[in-house]
């Protein structure tokens, strides 16, 4: 009896330990059925990043134009506005159950790894064609839409780019210009800090903001995260200096020590309420903006370089941001969804989605548009143009975010905590990162 | 049961006439075996295809994943994912090899805070169900107020801790740090290693009423007499604790440890509502261990491969704890 009950018990706990486990499953029908003919009447599913300042705003923006892709094609679109914490999630599972929807966005620094799964329709030159034309685009926004050598796994919807955003008050009292260097952001940084007043704001236990930064700083000293072949390299100098680099903002007193546990944009309201002088952002006006900061306060330069007016690797100032509009391969709606694509892609539609969400248009064509000539915008356009590179478009791109991500944050607890972080500390961090990633 | 069934006139023809003589309409449709022992199986069926629908597919799935190679490349069409053998195991089983050591540290750090939520939610617990057994002004309202925490939505209440122990702004710094003056500096409680106390503490809070609520019932069971007994042969309060209540409350706490145990050892929602998807190393707890090496990474044969290991230790726990406290209990009884 007593045995009988043990047993029930074990079988009991074993049953609600295991449901846990498995992930959905099951295989996808493969059935990329192009409807040929007329599209009208079709509805699509369309999974929208969340772009402007709520999920409900997005839905604003987006509404009037599915709209009117409905009047111009008749085919409806059915949107769904999903957060950024749910959305490489939700993907996962459409990937593997098949079930997902006709058309997407996804963050560009995805687009490798998605393209690796198969589940995204490839962009062709045929698919290219459907759509308008692939020399439309920029080409930094292309490189950023799957790996070297493959056709594109989705295409540039919005484009962002990483600047110095400073105050412009803050930098007058003090009698300062813009950095244009480290070594001056350094010394303006430690000027401006007075007490509760900082100098530079950092996003310290956001993952996906530290890999934005130390790639572009490990870049400026001509190093990348992975080999030719696709192998990590974390470990090498030039990257422990770059990771190095960006930790030191808290650790030598630029930041504040609370930055380090920041992950909710903090960073933008310590800015646009006057507690950090400086910070290196992608595209804020709205939000610096929802933040009760106007934009004459504050001006928008590209991110120092080493030296001065550096050219090639040394002056890449940011990562190509953005977001990517991708086909799901399984789409029953092939041909309507390339129409949605064409669409949203379309001048017209790059000129309003873009200037609605502060963003720059991935479509040259659509960038000549007076709302994309602001100070702030041009600065980020050229920067775009002239001094962005793509995140590495590898497919263990996901796991780069996340151990090198992490190992930040852990970096910044032991500075924001008085440890000391030297070469070695942070070395011996990429080395375990780098251990965690997998072998292929 | 024959002897109650009505009376029938005309005899039955078949085997089994005498025995089934209260079911002789049903006879023509259903086969004799069936008839004899069939139908209780025949009614289980139901409950024994949704077992197998919600319980012991999905398991048996988890599994087979943990011996396939599924990572990003095949997540597409599982079924093609190559067979990996033990190597999911193995790599999950060196702990001298970088993965294996992160999750035997994630074990450790578990394992310790599990022990350290469930004790202390569990002496909590029944401190204040002692407590709230003598009747005084105002206990049900101080007994609604214990289970608050136990009836609120686990994603609010964490969240709320979340910015209570912001290290800015927060008002666990701001009652130490500002209003007592404990510490010289405002410390951060969601990175680094305070972090594992924040876990604790939140873990404690929205555990310990589950454990008063159950031996509260507990107590209710005990009767008056033995204390009233107790205390005219002179025991004190602590003496009619230990020799009282306790031995009753056994059953109870029997199970009320276990349960605590396997829900604190498996709780996701407090770490990743805390600390989001990437735990401080000092807080590494071992779900969401799992959940960064399957979901984040797209290795859901390693992280699979993690979870079997997980609840093979959760059977051997639970196998050795019940076996354990039965035969304790059993020896009690004799």
């Amino acid at each position: 009896m007593r045995t009988n009950r043990v047993i029930a018990a074990t079988a009991l706990v074993a049953a609600l330990g295991l449901t846990a486990t498995a992930c959905g499953g099951g295989s996808s029908d493969d059935s990329s059925g192009k409807s040929g003919g007329s599209d009208k009447g079709v509805t699509l599913t369309y999974w929208a990043s969340n772009q402007g300042t709520s999920l409900d705003n997005d839905k604003q923006v987006l509404t009037p134009e599915l709209q009117k892709f409905q009047q111009q094609t008749g085919i409806k679109v059915k949107l769904e506005v999903v957060g950024w914490a749910d959305l490489l999630n939700r993907i996962l599972a459409a990937t593997t159950s098949g079930d997902g929807p006709d058309v997407l966005n996804i963050g560009n620094t995805w687009s490798a790894s998605l393209q690796a799964t198969g589940a995204l329709l490839p962009f062709d030159s045929t698919n290219f064609t459907a759509i308008g034309g692939q020399d439309r685009f920029a080409k930094s926004a292309i490189e950023a839409a799957g790996a070297a050598g493959k056709d594109p796994a989705a295409v540039p919807l919005y484009s962002m780019a990483y600047g110095l955003y400073y105050n412009k008050q803050m930098f007058a009292a003090a009698g300062l210009q813009p950095p244009k260097t480290w070594a001056e952001l350094d010394t303006d940084a430690k000027k401006l800090t007075k007490g509760n007043v900082h100098g530079i704001a950092v996003e310290g236990s956001n993952g996906s903001e530290n890999i934005h930064h130390a790639f572009v700083l490990a870049k400026q000293r001509g190093s990348d995260w992975f080999d030719s072949s696709g192998k990590p390299t974390f470990t090498t100098d030039a990257n422990v200096a770059a990771v190095k680099q960006y930790v030191d903002f808290i650790a030598d007193g630029e930041a504040a020590k609370g930055d380090a546990e920041y992950d909710q944009n903090q960073t933008i309201t310590d800015f646009a309420t006057g507690k950090a002088a400086m910070m290196m952002w992608q595209s804020a006006a709205t939000s610096i903006k929802s933040h009760g900061m106007s934009p004459d306060q504050y001006g928008v330069v590209p991110v120092p370089t080493a030296t001065e007016g550096a050219t090639g690797d040394a002056g890449i100032t940011s990562m190509v941001a953005g977001i990517n509009m991708a086909v799901f391969k399984s789409t029953k709606h092939q041909s309507a969804a390339l129409k949605f694509v064409k669409f949203m892609t379309s001048t017209p539609e790059q000129k309003i989605l873009n200037k609605a969400y502060g963003s720059i248009p991935p479509v040259t064509e659509a960038q000549s548009d007076p709302a994309f000539q602001t100070a702030d915008l041009k600065t980020l356009s050229s920067v775009l143009a002239n001094s962005a590179s793509p995140l590495p478009q590898v497919p263990n791109e996901s796991q780069f975010e996340t151990t090198v991500g992490t190992a930040i944050k852990d970096l910044f607890a032991d500075a924001a905590s008085g440890k000391s972080v030297t070469t070695d500390s942070v070395k011996a961090a990429l080395q375990k990162a780098q251990s965690q990633m997998p072998a292929s | 049961m024959t002897a109650t069934a009505p009376p029938r006139n005309a005899p039955e023809a078949g085997p089994d006439s005498g025995k089934s003589a209260g079911r002789g309409r049903l006879r023509p449709r259903i086969p004799a075996r069936l008839r004899q022992g069939g139908l209780p199986y025949l009614l289980l069926l139901p409950a024994v295809l949704l077992e197998l629908l919600i319980h012991i597919v999905p398991m048996v799935f988890g599994i087979l994943i943990s011996f396939k190679s599924l990572t990003l490349f095949y997540i597409r069409n599982w079924s093609t994912a190559p067979w990996s053998g033990f190597d999911n195991y193995k790599i999950a089983v060196k702990i001298h090899q970088p993965i294996g050591q992160a999750l035997l540290h994630s074990f450790w750090v578990t394992l310790e805070f599990t022990v350290l939520s469930v004790g202390l939610s569990w002496l909590i617990g029944t401190a204040a169900a002692i407590l709230m057994q003598e009747s005084f002004r105002g206990r049900a309202v101080m007994r609604a107020i214990f289970l608050i925490p136990y009836a609120l939505p686990v994603y609010a209440t964490v969240i709320t801790w979340t910015f209570m122990f912001q290290q800015n702004t927060g008002l666990v710094n701001h009652v130490l740090h500002d209003q007592l003056h404990l510490t010289s500096d405002k410390s951060f409680w969601l990175i680094g290693s305070n972090s594992f106390w924040a876990l604790v503490i939140v873990s404690v809070w929205k555990s310990w009423p589950f454990a008063f609520l159950a031996l509260m019932a507990g107590l209710q069971n005990i009767p008056r007499e033995l204390y009233e007994a107790a205390a005219m042969d002179g025991a004190g309060v602590w003496q009619q604790i230990r020799k009282i209540t306790m031995p009753s409350l056994r059953p109870v706490n029997q199970v009320l440890v276990l349960v605590l145990f396997l829900w604190t050892f498996n709780d996701f929602n407090t770490p990743f509502v805390l600390f989001g998807p990437s735990a401080p190393h000092q807080a590494d707890l071992i779900s969401i261990h799992i959940y960064q090496s399957s979901f984040i990474t797209w290795n859901f044969g390693e992280g699979s491969a993690m979870s079997v290991l997980l609840l093979l230790f959760l059977l051997l726990v639970t196998a050795v704890y019940l076996l354990i406290t039965s035969r304790k209990r059993g020896d009690a009884d004799a």
